[in-house]
């Protein structure tokens, strides 16, 4: 599905990625765990091509090569990325956000049935699709920018800290719907902060730190590994 | 005549104009948070364009209806053309350059569009041929002319039809989800370099069209037009609150009111004879029922400045926006 080939992010005089390869197959969840600044979100935005200048390497998005694509070519490639900090449009009503994640589409019956499933899935977004998104709480928000990314009908999705800044009930919402959408046959690729709880939704999980992965494993594997513990479950 | 009332019509038909000008610059610099100073120039080449057009069809013997449209009919392509030009050949290649480089493109952009007038149109002012029959009806005391008639109800059709567009349409919702964040909108799919273009090219179709009404309006057109009218426009959109699309409309229609009222009473008011407590100053000129005025209706120009300047001391975000406040 995805297949990263020395990937280096720069901005300006700073490497924030210095070279990072994996390879990550159709239909698994992957986790990317790491502290504040090793480089996750650079990544993504990198994967996503929100970032162009700075960027070198190789992505191969199912075969083929992307690191050049004009950024709005990916979403039509099966890409979407929840950003960190959710980016919903706040003035935007919420039915008006879901149909932007749609933006790409002309199958109007299909976006129709598509958005039913969103309201199921994520029934708190339905009570208050003419509410504008600025004003849902930040759970809600979270919720709404998976949503919108869904409504694209994404084949791999980059979810960045879906759990930040949110209570634990919310957190558990949220990872409880990542499941649902992970065993629908997306692809995730899954950035936390939150270790214990991103491996034990990911198979398998990479440690980031300044920049490079110093560890790879599966997740039980990384959730047994004393350097794991000790850094970032604070054992 | 009821001063009142007749005023309030010539109002909302001024009001109207500068509504549509307004949107303009507003949806500019909604989408990229840029004061576009030539689009008052963009308007003045509709005027010029349609003015040229009618003319050339003057003696054809084609019904006066005919001729304008076939006016904009070549004016609004040639706008949206112009106005895309802009967008494409100044100001894209400046977007993520300091705010303060695209601000002064602008100004210089305005004053080559003027010169390219000058050069094309000549530096007279230029009558706009008599060719719509225009009939005056009588309202308690008040007259409105079919024009203004026309004027006031294709404006509301113009802006009924924006607001469709920019609040029921796909394109709408992407050009608001792009001056929200460029950077989300771009991962959703859409191409922003196209819809800032496409922004550009329905606001100089507006200013086609109030250029034509400004011109057929007033039967003039001259090359430093859109100067002014520009000024206007944009003072009626920082009053709605720039950046805000109702706020626009309701500031183009009020700065029109607040003009016309102006220029109608302004004279009773700085008449210094009105005054009986200083009437004893200026005996010699007051008496027999004589007047003193300091400010007359030529001051007409001055409200909308007045109002610039009051709304950009007292309330900066304008009436109906917060934009201001969360972009700067
Ligand atoms: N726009 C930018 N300009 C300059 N430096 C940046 C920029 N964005 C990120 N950086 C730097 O790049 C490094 C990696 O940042 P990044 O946001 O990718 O880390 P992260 O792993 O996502 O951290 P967190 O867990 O806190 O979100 C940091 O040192 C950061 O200061
Ligand atoms: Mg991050």
């Amino acid at each position: 599905m995805l297949a990263v080939l020395n990937l280096k992010v720069s901005y300006g005089g700073i490497t924030a990625v210095k070279g990072v390869s994996f390879a990550i197959e159709q239909g698994e969840t992957v986790a990317f765990i790491g502290t504040n600044g090793a480089g996750k979100t650079s990544m993504l935005k990198a994967l996503a091509r929100v970032l162009n200048e700075g960027t070198q390497g190789s992505i191969k998005l199912r075969g083929e090569e992307i690191i050049a694509m004009p950024p709005h070519h990916l979403i039509r490639n099966g890409l979407a990325l929840v950003p960190e900090g959710r980016g919903v449009f706040a003035r935007l009503s919420v039915a008006e956000n879901l149909a932007m994640g749609a933006y790409i589409r002309n199958d109007r019956q299909e976006i129709a049935a598509d958005l039913g499933r969103v309201y199921e899935l994520l029934p708190q977004l339905r009570e208050r699709h003419r509410q504008l998104a600025g004003t849902l709480s930040g759970g809600e928000q979270q919720m709404l920018a998976l949503g919108r990314a869904l409504m694209a009908r994404p084949q791999l999705l980059l979810l960045d800290e879906p759990s930040m800044g949110l209570a634990p009930l919310m957190v558990n919402k949220v990872f409880e719907t990542i499941r649902t959408v992970a065993a629908s046959g997306v692809t995730i690729v899954l950035v936390e902060q939150n270790a214990k709880l991103a491996l034990q939704t990911a198979r398998r999980g990479y440690v980031m730190e300044s920049g490079c992965i110093t560890l790879a494993g599966s997740s039980s594997a990384l959730l047994a590994d004393p350097r794991v513990r000790k850094a970032y479950l604070g054992e | 005549m009821d001063t009142f009332l007749q005023q309030i019509i010539n109002g909302l038909t001024l009001g109207s104009l500068y509504a549509i000008v307004a949107l303009g610059y507003t949806m500019v610099y909604g989408i990229i948070q840029l004061i576009n100073f030539a689009h008052g120039e963009v308007v003045m080449f509709g005027a010029m364009i349609t003015l040229s057009v009618i003319s050339a069809a003057a003696g054809s013997g084609l019904p006066p209806a005919a001729m304008i449209l076939m006016g904009v009919a070549v004016a609004i392509p040639a706008c949206m053309a112009l106005g895309y030009l802009l967008e494409r050949a100044a100001y894209r290649p400046l977007r993520k350059a300091p705010r303060l480089a695209p601000l002064i493109t602008a100004i210089g952009m305005s004053i080559v569009l003027q010169q390219i007038a000058l050069m094309i149109w000549s530096r007279n002012i230029l009558s706009f041929p008599q060719i719509l029959p225009v009939t005056l009806y009588e309202v308690a005391g008040a007259s409105v002319s079919s024009l203004q008639i026309i004027i006031i109800g294709l404006c509301l059709v113009m802006m009924t039809g924006l607001a469709w567009i920019v609040y029921g349409s796909r394109l709408g919702t992407a050009m608001r989800a792009t001056a929200e964040n460029p950077e989300i909108a771009r991962l959703m799919g859409v191409d922003v370099d196209r819809v800032i273009a496409m922004t550009f090219i329905i606001g100089a179709g507006l200013a086609a069209v109030a250029g034509l009404m400004v011109g057929i309006y007033y039967g003039l057109a001259h090359y430093t037009m859109g100067a002014t009218l520009g000024l206007k426009a944009f003072s009626a959109a920082v009053l709605g609150g720039i950046g805000n699309i109702p706020g626009a409309m309701v500031g183009g229609i009020l700065l029109g009111l607040v003009e016309a009222l102006g220029a109608g009473y302004i004279g009773e008011l700085t008449d210094l004879c009105g005054y009986s407590t200083l009437n004893f100053l200026f005996q010699s000129r007051c008496a027999d029922g004589g007047n003193l005025v300091l400010f007359g209706s030529n001051y007409q120009d001055v409200f909308a400045f007045v109002v610039l300047i009051l709304v950009l001391v007292f309330r900066p975000s304008g009436l109906l926006g917060e934009r201001v406040a969360d972009r700067a």
